[in-house]
């Protein structure tokens, strides 16, 4: 009979911070951009160039750290990391080692297998991104850009603290949207601005003891990371139940073959060598700065949660749900702020952005349309300008191209007529057109004026206002 | 301090050095040599004494997060020992 | 008499009074190196047509008055481990064979913007590891008192073009004594400024908590008005500080009445030169005839200072020199394998056997497993020699001693026995360890006819007492100080 296992799982989650400039070197972060054109000699190991240190990360850094209820170094230090590989032009990374920015955190998750708990964070440090490394088929050759070089990334260590891919997925999230409402990042797993490598281990449940653990790299989806850590516990529990043991390595996962395999080379000392780096002088973090940081500290999501309870009446679920992205949450907020009523936007939000979103699969975080083309398109409907039927149609449109709904809906002629004389003249031509429905509706079949209302809208080319249209035929066949 | 051949290779893995077997014999000798002779240093108790990085108390020096540089790649490529397309160009790496 | 035989300031001067152009006295210096290179090799690269439009340009800024300073129109070698934009920059290496950098270093910069004339760079210790600059892949440079001998290192092709008056001044960097020592053995004067007093930007690292740019002249006028123009805080260098008493020349006076001096009595016990113990103590004699005080006393853990030395800078060394690897410039390796073999293959080609030595130990020492023992042991041992000279500053303005045990050395004696080489940095090491100012000035000559240099140590950031102290035995000195040695 089979044991029982327990999957012990922690992470590294490396975020790109959002400066404008690299972490060591005025070049900008932009993305896209010609290869190697925004390097410099810093970013590019020159001889003779050195390290200055760009502030604003240090400030990212220290909002990440106090969101996640880390303990700031006071007295933090940068560190070498020592390794040759091309897309790293010193031949060493700058990061942290000794003395991390932040230790000793946790932030709070909650999964339908285990409930609420805890994940413990072991500590956040900062360091400098590497060069991209491009494949060239036709010289068969590797190509090395430097634009991504000094990046600044902070990279979050946990604790072993989570047993399933579900909990994993729940920490994630909760780091997303912890980074994203503190403006420090966009967290995206597929653009690579979040990255996560899983370290795995197994044990029989039970066991004091951890088992050999390694780690997977190259996990650019939370599909992909549930995948993989299904994948890796099922080789690690067959490795085990044949006698064998676990090699604690470093493995890369292949989405595309659903399958891992080890990173090891006999050039691959995984010696790193690390030393403090003597181009840099220490960090000091005083009370004054850990306030400053906190007096900026836009409000996060759980805060939110409450006022928007508190303020909007609005139901729990949909509160999770526009919460849920920082996008989303930033654009209910500023569609109210152009005088939009709270529950339209967030009917809006709930119910078509969500239908389309899934429609064409995609994140929340991928919406591109404007506050200010939802709050017009509120206000056309408040007004009574357009029907309810043609503003779903119109915010299709909005939701695509982020087009003017104003400017749409002049163009189109989808304008409700409101001129009741056109109106009544219609429905009296309706009235005569159709003696069945009349005499039913009159024979006290009032589901009968529906047919009737349809057939207005139709000839009015769906135009007209429903509730007036309703009215006046009703005022016609009373007569 | 004995410097065994294992030592000198996985060193040369390490610095990225190949040594000839000359080379080797001789930088086992050297390395013995040298690090008998920085044995000295545990003659120190140096219990409590916290390691000196900078001798002088400076500390955040800082810049502004605020783009200076400007586009200096071609001069710089310039250096490489092969370019191609405005990339350094290296052998064949799986990543 | 030469121009060249003037001292920098008086050159200067003779420009400022349009008694001599930039452009006649750069071509002067073109000449004397053009005249004395093949025997002496102090330059790796020679930029004869560059020096002269420079020096017409920067005469063209004298004339109109917008270049006023004392070096102005002054020639100068850069040792070849500071970058200049374009220029050859190769720090003796054949893995930097072919390196232009794209930027100047801020000291070169400061010097070029107060309108000094690059003339080219000078020979080294290949990446500055050496003590007699005969690992230089270029060849070894000679010392002009005796062209059997070195000139010191790693600085002694600036050392040696200074002292053969092929140039009135260079400049030099100091990370265990290369600026003092080179001194020493040509018979010039040179300073090694408090760690952060000159920005590191641009100078190719080799020990970077504790190389120095420093200046290598003909006397303490000449250093003290280089370091006036190449010092500050540089935005681009972390670790360069804006601290007070940077105005050095006006420490020029005859004048040491009341000076504490002490003389450590474990720099005057074995292994020391006759001659150079007899003429560094007839100095403190002067000296203290001078109106200082001078006494001896107990300088503690001096036998310590060469092996934490050569941890720490062996460590550094190994992790700022993983760069040099064939991918963005400089030497890459003809035929390879794969990546890792490139990498190999390259580096093993690249590096000489001193380089290769030094990041094979100081690779060792960070790895996993010896990193406490050795490279954390050297660090608190760096803190506890600090302490040491911290004691002894509480009681003394300056410290005497001797620069290096004994006078130049013949070409080829020390290269055989690593060790015995490094023993030979005694005097020097614990200054770069401590980040304190030296300066190295001749004293005297031995029973040979070869230089002998006189340290002087001063306080963190206190270069001005040093330099008062070195100005004052100056102007009892009896010999010509340059060389201009006669076998040039």
């Amino acid at each position: 009979m089979s044991k029982e296992y327990e999957t012990v799982i922690g992470l590294e989650v490396h975020v790109e911070l959002n400066t404008k400039t690299k972490i060591f070197c005025g070049c900008s972060t932009a993305f896209g951009g010609e290869v190697n054109e925004h390097t410099c000699p810093v970013c590019t190991g020159m001889p003779g160039s050195l390290p200055v240190l760009n502030k604003e990360v240090v400030n990212k850094a220290i909002a990440v750290g106090l969101a996640t209820n880390c303990d700031i170094t006071r007295n933090c230090k940068f560190d070498r990391k020592n390794y040759f590989y091309p897309d790293n032009p010193q031949n060493y990374q700058i990061s942290q080692l000794y003395y991390p920015i932040c230790r000793n955190g946790y932030v709070e998750i909650e999964t339908e297998e285990f409930g609420k708990k805890k994940v413990g964070i072991h500590e956040i440090h900062m360091e400098e991104d590497a060069g991209k490394l491009v494949h060239d088929e036709f010289m068969d050759c590797s190509l090395v850009d430097f634009n991504r070089s000094g990046v600044p990334l902070i990279e979050i260590v946990s604790e072993p603290d989570m047993r399933s891919a579900e909990e994993v997925i729940a920490y994630l999230d909760k780091l997303r949207l912890i980074i994203q409402y503190l403006g420090a990042s966009d967290c995206k797993l597929n653009e690579g601005s979040m990255r996560a490598d899983v370290n795995l281990s197994i044990r029989e449940k039970g066991a004091a003891e951890f088992g050999t653990r390694t780690e997977m790299k190259n996990l650019n989806s939370f599909k992909a990371i549930a995948r993989a850590i299904e994948n890796e516990k099922e080789r690690q529990i067959d490795i085990i139940e044949s006698g064998e043991k676990v090699v604690q390595e470093t493995r890369r996962w292949d989405d595309n073959k659903e399958y891992s395999y080890a990173m090891r080379s006999k050039e691959d000392a995984q010696d790193y060598r690390y030393f403090p780096d003597p181009d840099l002088v220490p960090i000091v973090i005083d009370d004054a700065w850990l306030e400053r940081i906190k007096a900026d500290q836009p409000e996060l999501r759980d805060e939110k949660r409450i006022r928007y309870k508190d303020e909007f009446e609005l139901p729990e679920y949909d509160i999770d749900i526009i919460t849920g992205s920082k996008k989303m949450a930033d654009l209910f907020e500023e569609t109210i702020g152009k005088g939009a009523n709270p529950k339209k936007v967030s009917n809006w939000l709930m119910v078509e952005t969500m239908r389309l979103l899934k429609e064409h699969d995609m994140d929340a975080d991928d919406i591109s349309f404007s506050a200010d083309n939802l709050a017009k398109l509120i206000a056309l409907t408040d007004s009574k300008a357009i029907n309810s039927s043609v503003a779903k149609e119109v915010f299709e449109h909005i939701f695509a191209e982020n087009i003017d709904p104003d400017k749409y809906v002049e163009e189109h002629g989808l304008k409700t007529v409101n001129d009741e004389g056109a109106l009544r003249e219609t429905i009296i031509k309706i009235i005569a057109d159709n003696p069945q429905s009349v005499a039913d509706y009159k024979g006290g079949k009032e589901k009968a004026i529906g047919f009737l209302v349809g057939q207005t809208m139709k000839a009015m080319k769906g135009k007209a206002e429903p509730g007036m249209v309703n009215q006046i035929l009703k005022e016609e066949l009373a007569k | 301090m004995t410097i065994t051949d294992e030592t000198i290779d996985y060193v040369g893995i390490l610095a990225k050095l190949e040594l000839s077997d000359e080379e080797k014999a001789r930088a086992k000798k050297d390395m013995s040599d040298m690090l008998d002779y920085v044995g000295k240093l545990n003659e120190l108790d140096t219990d409590g004494v916290e390691p000196m990085s900078h001798t002088f108390s400076i500390n955040n020096v800082m810049r502004e997060d605020v783009v200076t540089n400007g586009d200096d790649r071609e001069n710089m490529l310039l250096n490489a020992p092969e370019a191609k397309d405005g990339a350094y160009v290296v052998p064949k790496t799986f990543n | 008499m030469s121009l060249l035989e003037l001292t920098a300031v008086e050159l200067g001067n003779k420009i400022k009074n349009k008694e001599v152009s930039s452009v006649e006295a750069t071509k002067e210096a073109l000449a004397s190196i053009k005249a004395k290179e093949e025997r002496l090799n102090c330059f790796v690269t020679v930029d004869e047509e560059g020096a002269i439009k420079r020096a017409e340009k920067i005469q063209a800024r004298i004339d109109k008055g917008e270049l006023t300073g004392s070096l102005a129109g002054v020639p100068v070698g850069i040792k070849d481990n500071m970058n200049i934009a374009g220029m050859l920059t190769t720090c003796s290496s054949k893995i930097l064979y072919n390196f232009k950098p794209t930027f100047n270093s801020t000291a070169v910069e400061k010097l070029m913007n107060a309108g000094a004339v690059v003339v080219g760079k000078t020979n080294m210790d290949e990446f500055a590891m050496g003590s007699t600059s005969e690992t230089s892949y270029f060849g070894p440079t000679k010392n002009p008192w005796d062209l059997e001998r070195v000139p010191g290192g790693s600085s002694g092709g600036s050392a040696a073009a200074v002292a053969a008056n092929e140039v009135p001044f260079a400049l030099g960097s100091d990370t265990g004594g290369s600026i003092r020592q080179p001194a020493s053995f040509c018979g010039v004067t040179g300073i090694k400024p408090t760690y952060g007093r000159v920005s590191r930007y641009g100078l190719i690292a080799y020990g970077s908590s504790l190389d120095q740019i420093g200046p290598l002249a003909k006397d303490v006028r000449d250093c003290a008005t280089v370091l006036e123009i190449i010092s500050g805080k540089d935005d681009k260098d972390s670790t360069s500080v804006a601290e007070a008493g940077a105005d050095f020349t006006s420490a020029l006076v005859d004048d040491v009445k009341g000076l504490k001096i002490g003389i450590p009595k474990t720099y005057f016990s074995e292994g020391l030169d006759a001659s150079v113990k007899e003429n560094v103590l007839k100095a403190a004699k002067t000296l203290e005839e001078k109106g200082a005080i001078v006494e001896e006393f107990d300088l503690g853990l001096v036998d310590y200072a060469i092996p934490a030395y050569y941890i720490i800078a062996s460590a550094e060394a190994s992790s700022n020199l993983e760069r040099f690897d064939g991918v963005k410039y400089g030497y890459r390796t003809d035929s390879f394998l794969d990546l890792h073999n490139m990498y190999k293959k390259t580096r093993s080609e690249g590096f000489g056997a001193e380089v290769k030595r030094r990041i094979m130990l100081g690779s060792f020492v960070l790895s996993s497993g010896y990193f406490d023992a050795y490279y954390m042991k050297a660090l608190r041992t760096k803190a506890l020699i600090k302490a040491e000279f911290d004691k002894a500053f509480e009681k003394y303005d300056v410290i005497l001693g001797p620069v290096a045990p004994t006078t130049a050395l013949k070409l080829g004696e020390s290269l055989s026995d690593p060790i015995k080489m490094y023993l030979g940095d005694i005097y020097t090491v614990s200054v770069n360890l401590a980040g304190l100012p030296g300066i190295s000035l001749p004293c005297g000559f031995d029973d040979k006819g070869l230089p002998i240099g006189l340290q002087l140590l001063g306080k963190h950031f206190d270069e001005k007492t040093i330099l008062r102290a070195a100005y004052a035995f100056e102007q009892t000195k009896s010999y010509e100080c340059s060389a201009i040695a006669k076998e040039v």
